[in-house]
């Protein structure tokens, strides 16, 4: 009942929905990058949408399944296949003992997301699996995975697999098109926008921003034309996922999973959350444009994504009940 | 005493709302501050994700999905407001509130200050002067943020405030206590880091095992205690 590291990824962690309701001591939520990949892979395992993944980034680990499982692959496509053979993203694939995942090319995304039916066996530190390197708690020790770990699955399952094959691949694929957006993604305002010049708040949705290579699960840093606000000094306040700040040099960064929970520089807008799985899909070196929209259009788009999870989660469900017991 | 009514409500992100109870940083509008998370911490509402307090604002994080149930027909940010509407009018500071005062015993040897000898060239003030300084005033509490446990507190004397360093230490041990302008604190865990290190404290300020993980609290009183570089170690293997 288990996975076993092979090779390593440069970063490979258990990740989760996020570890809410700590803020106030500092502990920032973490979880997912992509908490719509999260939901779709464990929608095609049968999971509840909130069960631990693993993510992984490019390059990812090499994996030896020790056991018959159920898993399925979502967010970044790195070119998987299973003993040599390439198996799609997105959908449900029987894995039998013994054989090995491994990732080659990336071809589109950042993350990519591994679940398993019934879910990883790993620590819960503060109601949470996800993994906050930190504190070095939750996940599998509170660390990136590494070479020879082995990460034990909650249940055990017979296979559906026929005799003579290494794997199948369940044939139906989740469309997750009208769940991501491209390269033009909706912000808030935020408590400091209009600190703003007026050139530059056109900037801001004007001009394409680069996500520089400075980037990470904590936040994500521009380069674009630099923005001018005027020099009032801001005194710290709480930050959330999304929060675009105005650093000192007129660049900007938004907040990501593991961003801190206060922050004194002045927060021009916050990432719509219906978007931010699409811009945790993106790479350094990639750019984006930035487009206004009220809070009533944000919390329309994000309740139109749930209401497609739910679709999708009903058909899947369906779908795999003629494949497990 | 009822919160006066002077605050500002606006969103922080369309998942968050801020309130603003003041516009500087000072021990009265952080007992409000603190009052206020108190009282909605208690109420344990539905859809609330986190409240967190800061110097002056409170923020609460809260699940659009939860809200949206429950009001179909407003947004969740409307609904929000008109929570933190209700509660201002209801929430009332604590009568004399008992302050917890915290003695942190604190090691000021150059060789776990790094930056204690520059500081004191920069406002030609001995060594022992800055230690004084340090240890010769409590520091309130205002906000735990930026790391697991960590401190924000205030106000330092003005002869040893000092800006951060213009380039952050990429690691900063756990327990270093630094200054930034007129704040002080400690980092409760190894971490990147710009501010100026003055001394460390072989107490620990975070237990990640620990019901209650934090040593400190907003609204306690903390007061500075010089160790010597012996008496560190020892308390430090404890």
């Amino acid at each position: 009942m288990s996975l076993y590291i092979h090779k390593s990824g440069i970063l490979d962690t258990i990740q989760d929905a996020g570890r809410y309701g700590y803020q106030h001591l500092g502990i920032n939520p973490g979880g997912v990058m992509d908490a719509m990949a999260m939901q779709v892979a464990n929608i095609l395992v049968g999971n509840s949408i909130e069960e631990a993944v693993l993510e992984m980034h490019f390059p990812a680990a090499e994996i030896v399944f020790e056991d018959n499982v159920l898993i399925a692959l979502s967010g970044a496509d790195l070119s998987a296949s299973i003993d040599g053979t390439e198996v799609p993203i997105l959908h449900p694939v029987w894995i039998r003992k013994g054989t090995t995942l491994r990732f080659g090319k990336q071809r589109e995304g950042a993350r990519i997301y591994l679940a398993i039916q019934g879910g990883y066996q790993a620590n819960q530190w503060l109601h949470s699996y996800s993994t906050h390197l930190k504190v070095k708690a939750g996940g599998f020790e509170g660390r990136a995975l590494q070479k020879n770990d082995r990460l034990f699955f909650k249940v055990n399952h017979d296979s559906f697999i026929p005799a003579g094959k290494n794997f199948l691949i369940l044939p139906w694929q989740a469309n997750v098109s009208e769940l991501y957006t491209n390269n033009t993604f909706q912000f808030v305002r935020g408590a400091e926008y209009e600190w703003l010049t007026i050139p530059s708040k056109q900037q801001l949705e004007k001009n394409s921003f680069l996500i520089s290579r400075q980037s990470d699960r904590m936040g994500y840093r521009l380069e674009g034309e630099i923005l001018h606000a005027t020099g009032k000094e801001l005194i710290s306040t709480a930050v959330t996922r999304g929060t675009i700040q105005l650093l000192p040099d007129g660049q900007l960064i938004i907040l990501m999973a593991d961003h801190q929970t206060t922050g004194g520089y002045p927060r021009v807008g916050h990432l719509i959350s219906a978007d931010m799985p699409s811009l945790a899909q993106m790479n350094s070196g990639q750019s984006f444009t930035l487009q206004q929209a009220t809070i009533e259009m944000a919390e329309t788009k994000w309740m139109q994504q749930q209401s497609n999870l739910r679709q999708l989660q009903n058909a899947c469900n369906f779908r795999l009940q003629e494949y497990v017991y | 005493m009822p919160v006066t009514n002077a605050y500002r409500i606006y969103p922080c992100g369309d998942h968050a709302v801020t309130i603003e109870l003041g516009d500087t940083i000072n021990a009265a509008v952080n007992e409000k501050v603190i009052a206020l998370f108190g009282y909605l911490k208690e109420k344990q509402l539905t859809g609330v994700r986190d409240i967190i307090p800061a110097y002056h604002t409170v923020t609460i994080v809260y699940d659009i999905g939860v809200l949206r149930k429950q009001q179909p027909n407003a947004t969740s940010y409307h609904t929000m407001c008109t929570w933190l509407q209700d509660a201002m009018n209801a929430v009332k500071i604590a009568q004399a509130s008992k302050t917890n005062l915290v003695r942190i015993p604190v090691c000021y040897d150059p060789s776990l200050a790094p930056d204690i000898e520059s500081l004191s060239q920069q406002h030609n003030i001995t060594v022992d002067g800055m230690i004084n300084l340090h240890t010769g005033k409590n520091y309130r509490v205002y906000m735990i943020g930026f790391l697991p446990g960590f401190a924000y507190m205030g106000s330092v004397d003005e002869k040893i405030a000092t800006p951060r360093r213009s380039q952050p230490r990429t690691l900063v041990p756990a327990g270093s206590v630094g200054i930034a302008g007129e704040q002080t604190g400690i980092y409760p865990l190894d971490s990147p880091g710009g501010w100026q290190l003055i001394g460390r404290t072989p107490v620990s300020l975070f237990a990640a095992d620990k019901e209650s993980p934090c040593y400190l609290q907003p609204g306690d009183e903390v007061q500075f205690y010089a160790i010597s570089l012996t008496e560190y170690a020892k308390q430090k293997q404890r």
